[in-house]
């Protein structure tokens, strides 16, 4: 039985239901996608953020376990027998810089303490401060790169 | 033309012009002046701002102690914050080498500088204030229940945007105190890095980073987060506030208006005198259509003991704004808003302290950054949230502390609210927290076990057996909904008083180390 649909036996979807419907969805999916992609906007592509890498030229008189800070930068550079190291300052727990004190760190935010080595020892830090990449340049002086961090124990030649 | 016809048509030019401010004056109301109840009505339903009103009110939702005139304080806080906002966008610059100079500017060289800015923050604080014992308001009165639970949640939206606003706005002075509240901010939004670093996944799943980077526009705060903040605090937040604040209006007034116990009529004292109701220019003429039974005639009675919107709520309203324009006013006579020195990326302020609306769990993530700064906050929202679709009783609804154990269950509940935040604080102060007991402990243990999260727990045991007690989760609702606002005061009051640099404990300001 081919007959012509009638309003007694419909089509199951009329033809002009099924393009206003598919014209619908498309429109739909469209915007869904344009956003979707727009959702990238908020985060750039490249960070603008300030050099990590810097060099410094650390003090004769530097005496072993003596923190030496540059200025306007959160490290505290170290020199003991095996040579020099540096130790990133932003605490881990939120960001704070800490101080460094002869037993190690204190973060003033909320009391976190670190061991001179890093390694947590009271309060809230979830996790050791970093130690950073220091290469040598010349003598006495050294490239610090904040951005990479190596495992404690390392050390640059003096 | 004679000469008298001249005289007649400049008197009554002259009379014209004499008459010309009245009736500018009526023009402004398009059906009359709002004299009689016919033309109050329209004074109402005809004007764009004020037709969300409904044209009668209910003399309940007129009583001071139904609503403390909280929401519209609220909304008052907010106008003023919005004026004076607007103001201060004259002369503040939104980059971070100016920001901090635009506001000194503002405060010592602009005229009315000053003021304005103080308005404007006591306002903010203002607001967060009433927005939060609206809510306690609400909560009380059992106002969330059938038909009004999507309002409710609408309400918790709209809590949230005040915080946000506020707490956006802290960073735009871009002195010490905005610097390091937003750094510690930030890194709150970074700390599911917590979890993630635990499990060792962060690599490939760092939801904690993206926050960060979605908000500073950076991995530092810069000139990219101070813009983001500035367009979240003038541009965004304000308008979805504007919007969904619209949507709470609307569905207040669809709802059926404030929210009235079942006894109502009965627990109002007869109206003083008589009603005006359709006494003066009657337009309409009425017939008897119905024998009504009862003793009393309604006759000098409004229609279910309503009253005219315009004026008996106008001015209710009006008083409400003009006492909580006069509280800003006052608070900022009397107290300058701060201002720190220039912040300094290298040099954290000590104390680093929150708005004080966080300091409550800025002393949770002192023991914890995930738990304290995103857990139990959620935890908390995701709670009040839910109230409207897991209480569904009846009893007690538009009364305050209505539903079983009433009054005497909420002070037992605060009570024992005290007790606990005040027994696991004092033990965390004295005896420290797991790192001191136990050094060698997992950091996913750390970051879960917070005191925060003890004391959700201890607050949750309690409410499970008050709804056992009472059978009734109404009752559970009262308990935990007092015992959390007991926490969230004490926690408040101790991150704000009681602690002192590197967030040590000190009994009082005075014993703080010089520094």
């Amino acid at each position: 039985m081919n007959e012509r649909p009638s309003r007694l036996a419909p089509e199951p979807l009329p033809r002009r239901d099924f393009l206003g419907l598919a014209a619908l969805w498309a429109a739909g999916a469209a915007m869904m996608f344009a956003l979707l992609g727009l959702l990238r906007l908020p985060k750039a592509a490249v960070l603008p953020s300030p050099s990590k890498r810097f060099r410094v030229t650390l003090p004769e008189s530097l005496g072993s376990g003596e923190p030496f800070v540059p200025a306007g930068r959160s490290v505290a550079l170290f020199r003991d027998g095996a040579g020099v190291y540096a130790i990133s300052t932003v605490c881990t727990h939120l960001g704070c810089i800490v101080k460094p004190m002869p037993d190690g760190f204190h973060c003033p935010c909320h009391g976190s303490r670190f061991a001179p080595d890093g390694s947590v020892v009271k309060g809230p830090a979830p996790r050791a401060l970093p130690q950073l990449e220091v290469a040598r340049a010349a003598a006495g002086t050294y490239v610090i790169d904040e951005g990479e961090t190596v495992p404690a124990g390392t050390r640059a030649e003096a | 033309m004679s000469r008298g016809g001249a005289d007649t048509g400049l008197a009554a030019f002259w009379a014209n012009i004499k008459g010309a401010p009245r009736l500018f004056a009526d023009t402004m109301f398009r059906s009359g002046r709002p004299r009689t109840d016919r033309t109050r009505s329209e004074f109402i339903f005809g004007n764009v701002f004020l037709h969300l009103h409904p044209v009668r009110t209910h003399r309940w939702s007129l009583r001071w102690t139904t609503t403390w005139g909280l929401g519209i304080a609220s909304l008052s806080a907010f106008l003023v914050t919005l004026v004076t906002g607007v103001m201060l966008m004259f002369y503040y610059k939104s980059y971070p080498e100016v920001a901090y100079d635009s506001i000194k500017d503002i405060h010592f060289v602009v005229p009315t500088g000053r003021f304005i800015r103080n308005i404007h923050r006591w306002a903010g604080n203002v607001m967060v204030v009433t927005v939060l014992l609206h809510m306690a308001r609400v909560f009380y009165t059992a106002a969330y229940r059938k038909p009004r639970e999507f309002n409710w949640v609408v309400g918790m939206f709209l809590l949230v945007i005040t915080l946000g606003l506020a707490f956006t706005g802290y960073l735009l002075p871009w002195d010490q105190l905005a610097y390091w509240a937003i750094t510690i901010g930030a890194n709150i939004a970074q700390s599911p890095r917590e979890v993630t670093d635990a499990l060792e996944i962060t690599r490939w799943f760092d939801p904690g980073g993206l926050q960060k980077v979605l908000l500073l526009g950076s991995e530092e705060v810069g000139a990219e987060a101070l813009i983001r903040f500035y367009l979240l605090h003038v541009m965004i937040l304000p308008l979805a506030l504007f919007f969904l604040a619209a949507v709470h209006f609307w569905r207040v007034r669809k709802d059926g208006g404030l929210t009235r116990p079942e006894d109502v009529d009965l627990a109002l004292p007869p109206a003083p005198g008589i009603q005006p109701v359709f006494t003066e220019e009657p337009r309409k003429t009425y017939h008897l259509a119905a024998i009504v039974r009862g003793t009393t005639p309604a006759v000098g009675n409004g229609p279910e003991n309503t009253v005219p919107s315009m004026p008996h709520l106008m001015y209710a309203e009006l008083a409400a704004f003009m006492l909580t324009v006069f509280v800003c006013m006052v608070l900022s006579l009397l107290f300058d808003a701060p201002l720190k020195e220039l912040a300094d990326p290298a040099v954290p302020e000590n104390p680093a302290k929150a708005p004080w609306y966080f300091l409550g769990l800025q002393e949770l993530v002192s023991f914890s950054a995930f738990m304290g700064g995103i857990g139990i906050p959620a935890i908390v929202v995701l709670g009040l949230g839910l109230i409207p679709y897991l209480d569904r009783e009846t009893a007690g609804t538009g009364k305050w502390f209505g539903g079983p154990g009433g009054w005497r269950l909420v002070c037992g509940s605060a009570a024992f609210g005290l007790a606990a935040v005040l027994a696991v604080e004092a033990l965390a102060i004295r005896f420290g927290w797991i790192r001191e007991w136990w050094p060698g402990a997992p950091q996913l243990l750390i970051t879960a076990v917070n005191p925060g999260t003890v004391l959700t727990s201890i607050y949750a045991a309690y409410s499970i057996w008050i709804v056992r007690r009472y059978g009734s989760t109404r009752a559970g609702a009262l308990g935990l909904f007092t015992c959390f606002l007991c926490g969230f005061v004490v926690l408040t009051v101790i991150g704000s008083y009681f602690r002192g640099p590197n967030w040590d404990f000190f009994w009082s300001h005075t014993q703080w180390p010089g520094h």
